[in-house]
């Protein structure tokens, strides 16, 4: 098993025509079984057309309809990115993951209070991941998303961040080790996002093939503080974090638009102390993220 | 993106807002005049910087006299003026903002930001008015109203009395509060601000509400549907790298330590720094390369780090997965050659094509010194530097 997607899932790619989807996507349809997983693509002044072999449609729905896909993965350009997100929320996607990074963040408040809304008055809740993210993977099973695919290995360890390459610097860690990942999954850097650290520590918790959880957050926002108290309570399996960002001035935004500390709960040595009270085994140095998980199990 | 303080008012004024009459100046003369324009007998001269704290460090002045104006405008105009914000060596004053002086009874504070945690936008108010909110929030977070606006709703009537109410403004202004609060809300959410604050908003002796001062900052990802206030930028206000790094894609911040890195990805980018100090230096810079980092973009990063007089070394960490190590250790060479590179170098590359990145550097000749973690490039840079 695995969190969120598995080897079965069918994925719709929005802004498949797109220079960045089309890239991706290649690398996604070549990675484990991708071949079968990647059906459809979205693009109404494409439709009936065909890339890399997948049917392109006018609309979500069109492409929910005519492949039964229950997922989309986004790279559609940050001006048109919050209405595709919606466009997958409206189709009833069970998960929409959007790697667009540079959405302005009104646009992002508008189309999640949408989708809290339309949840609210008994619509289906389509989960968003990201935006601004690398998206997820289950190794050997189905790659969503921008990671490479070659440094990941099966396994039972799960993985969370904010950050795409600190993920990638985890993932490599853990599969140096002779260990593997379950699922490793981007959150994404943005201020207005979808799943939080909270809902993916939540999945892990209750996915019987991961053993242990590596969660990284970086400086900005309540996120991590949340999740870590949540995980006091509740998380059955040993977790290491990390925090990026000890170093970081208060008030610059640090590369992410949601890496900005705007008060004194979010600075990295605020999350780390909660973390550790909270009963992770905490790490000042992300070289030994993977070191400190296998001495764990 | 932030602006001035005189801007923040045109905009607050656009949409409403009521503010005291005034005008931005460039020099002594202008002042001097704008005064005159104004009418009165009482002017406040106010420095115009990107800081918050311009009145503690003494850059806003009151004149009774177009005299006084002329003087106090003289002593603002060009000066360094330190503030907690501008750091030790202070910002140089190159414009004011010469206003009618204010009747005020009572100073309030109000504001509109995002919420992270609800996901809405968050509109405060409170008594006190003045301050520095941070301490208030501290000392007296009871002082503090907020409520949180469904952006598919708008900011209610009963959401707006809950703040007037809240912070006490008389019977008799509360419809004016009410009706500022709801211009404010609008201002920010048209404006694509990230905040947007009226620190003194004011109650005046005859019971009108005024922005006495204000404050934005704006979402960088929504300024090409934004314009007006692009136009409204002050490149004098920023660090010229970090303006000429933008030019180039390049996400750069400068710091105060001496060991210059270059990172692909902004949470790599911070972990790497953190790694530095860990290790007993402390970082120059924070640089993230981004996603698609060719020859000329590593070039220009390494310039941009190393036209700090303070950096007595670097350290590059590239973690590859879309982008080749090989792509960056020929643009890391490139770069090294093309400046002459008289500092210690320390190349950790992992990933993608990571053997071939690695020969590519130990054949150039240079001296890098190639690390395999980030604990060990840390170690060996500091090494390096000391």
């Amino acid at each position: 098993m695995s969190i969120l997607i598995n080897k079965d899932t069918k994925v719709i790619t929005q802004g498949i025509t797109g220079k960045t989807g089309q890239f991706h996507t290649e690398k996604c349809i070549e990675y484990a079984n991708g071949r079968n997983c990647f059906v459809a693509g979205v693009n109404p002044k494409k439709a009936g057309e065909k890339i890399f072999d997948v049917p392109i449609y006018a609309s979500v729905k069109e492409a929910k309809e005519s492949t039964g896909a229950t997922v989309s993965v986004i790279y559609v350009p940050p001006a048109g990115a919050a209405a595709a997100i919606w466009e997958a929320c409206e189709a009833d996607l069970d998960l929409a993951i959007c790697i667009t990074e540079g959405i302005p963040v009104r646009d992002m408040l508008v189309v999640r209070n949408r989708m809290k809304a339309k949840e609210a008055a008994g619509g289906k809740k389509t989960l968003l991941l990201g935006p601004n993210c690398p998206g997820l993977i289950t190794p050997d099973e189905i790659k969503i998303g921008i990671m490479p695919g070659h440094i990941h290995r099966k396994g039972r360890i799960g993985i969370v961040s904010r950050s795409g390459t600190l993920t990638y610097e985890a993932v490599a860690q853990v599969t140096e080790l002779g260990l593997g990942q379950s699922s490793a999954v981007g959150i994404g850097g943005d201020p207005i996002n979808g799943l939080k650290h909270i809902d993916i520590m939540k999945a892990f918790n209750d996915d019987p093939d991961t053993d242990a959880v590596i969660m990284i957050g970086e400086i900005g926002g309540p996120d991590e503080a949340e999740a870590a108290r949540w995980c006091k309570e509740n998380m059955k399996k040993p977790i290491v974090g990390f925090i990026a960002g000890v170093t970081a001035p208060a008030g610059k935004r640090m590369g992410h638009a949601g890496a900005l500390i705007s008060g004194g709960a979010d600075t990295a040595d605020a999350k780390l102390a909660i973390m550790e009270e909270c009963g992770f085994k905490i790490t000042r140095d992300p070289s030994v993220m993977a070191k400190l998980l296998k001495a764990m199990l | 993106m932030k602006i001035h303080e005189y801007q923040g008012k045109e905009i607050l004024r656009k949409f409403g807002v009521a503010t005291p009459r005034g005008t931005a100046c460039f020099s002594v003369d202008d002042a001097v005049k704008a005064a005159q324009e104004l009418g009165g007998n009482v002017w406040v001269v106010k420095a115009q910087i990107h800081a918050g704290g311009r009145g503690k460090g003494g850059g806003v002045k009151l004149a009774r006299s177009l005299d006084e104006v002329r003087a106090r405008a003289s002593e603002i105009l060009g000066m360094q003026l330190v503030t907690h914000q501008t750091g030790p060596g202070g910002q140089k004053v190159r414009r004011l903002l010469i206003e009618d002086g204010a009747d005020i009874k009572k100073e309030y504070y109000a504001a509109a930001l995002t919420d992270r945690a609800t996901q809405k936008v968050a509109l405060m108010a409170s008594s006190e008015g003045g301050m520095d909110i941070e301490e208030v929030a501290h000392k007296t977070p009871e002082k503090i109203i907020k409520v949180f606006v469904d952006p598919l709703v708008g900011l209610t009537d009963e959401q707006a009395k809950q703040l007037a109410v809240g912070i006490g403004v008389p019977e008799a202004s509360q419809a004016q509060a009410i009706d500022t609060f709801k211009k404010l809300y609008t201002c920010y959410m048209e404006t694509d601000a990230s905040l947007a604050e009226i620190n003194p908003l004011i109650l005046e002796g005859n019971g009108n509400i005024k922005a006495l001062d204000a404050k934005f900052n704006f979402d960088s990802n929504a300024l090409y549907r934004q314009p007006e206030i692009v136009g409204m930028r002050d490149l004098d206000e920023e660090d010229p790298d970090e303006i000429e790094a933008s030019q180039f894609d390049l996400a750069y911040i400068s710091l105060d330590g001496n060991i210059g890195c270059l990172v692909n990805g902004a949470g790599l980018a911070m972990a790497t720094m953190d790694t530095i100090k860990l290790f007993g230096a402390e970082p120059a810079n924070f640089l993230d390369v981004g996603g698609g980092a060719t020859t000329e973009k590593v070039t220009e990063a390494f310039k941009i780090m190393l036209r700090n007089p303070k950096v007595k070394g670097i350290l590059v960490n590239i973690f590859g997965g879309i982008m080749r190590c090989d792509t960056i250790a020929t643009g890391v060479v490139a770069a090294a050659r093309e400046v002459h590179l008289s500092v210690p170098l320390v190349v950790r590359m992992k990933g993608t094509n990571e053997d071939l990145g690695k020969k590519i550097l130990a054949d150039s000749g240079l001296p890098i010194i190639a690390a395999d973690t980030m604990a060990e490039a840390a170690t060996k840079i500091v090494a390096a530097v000391k």
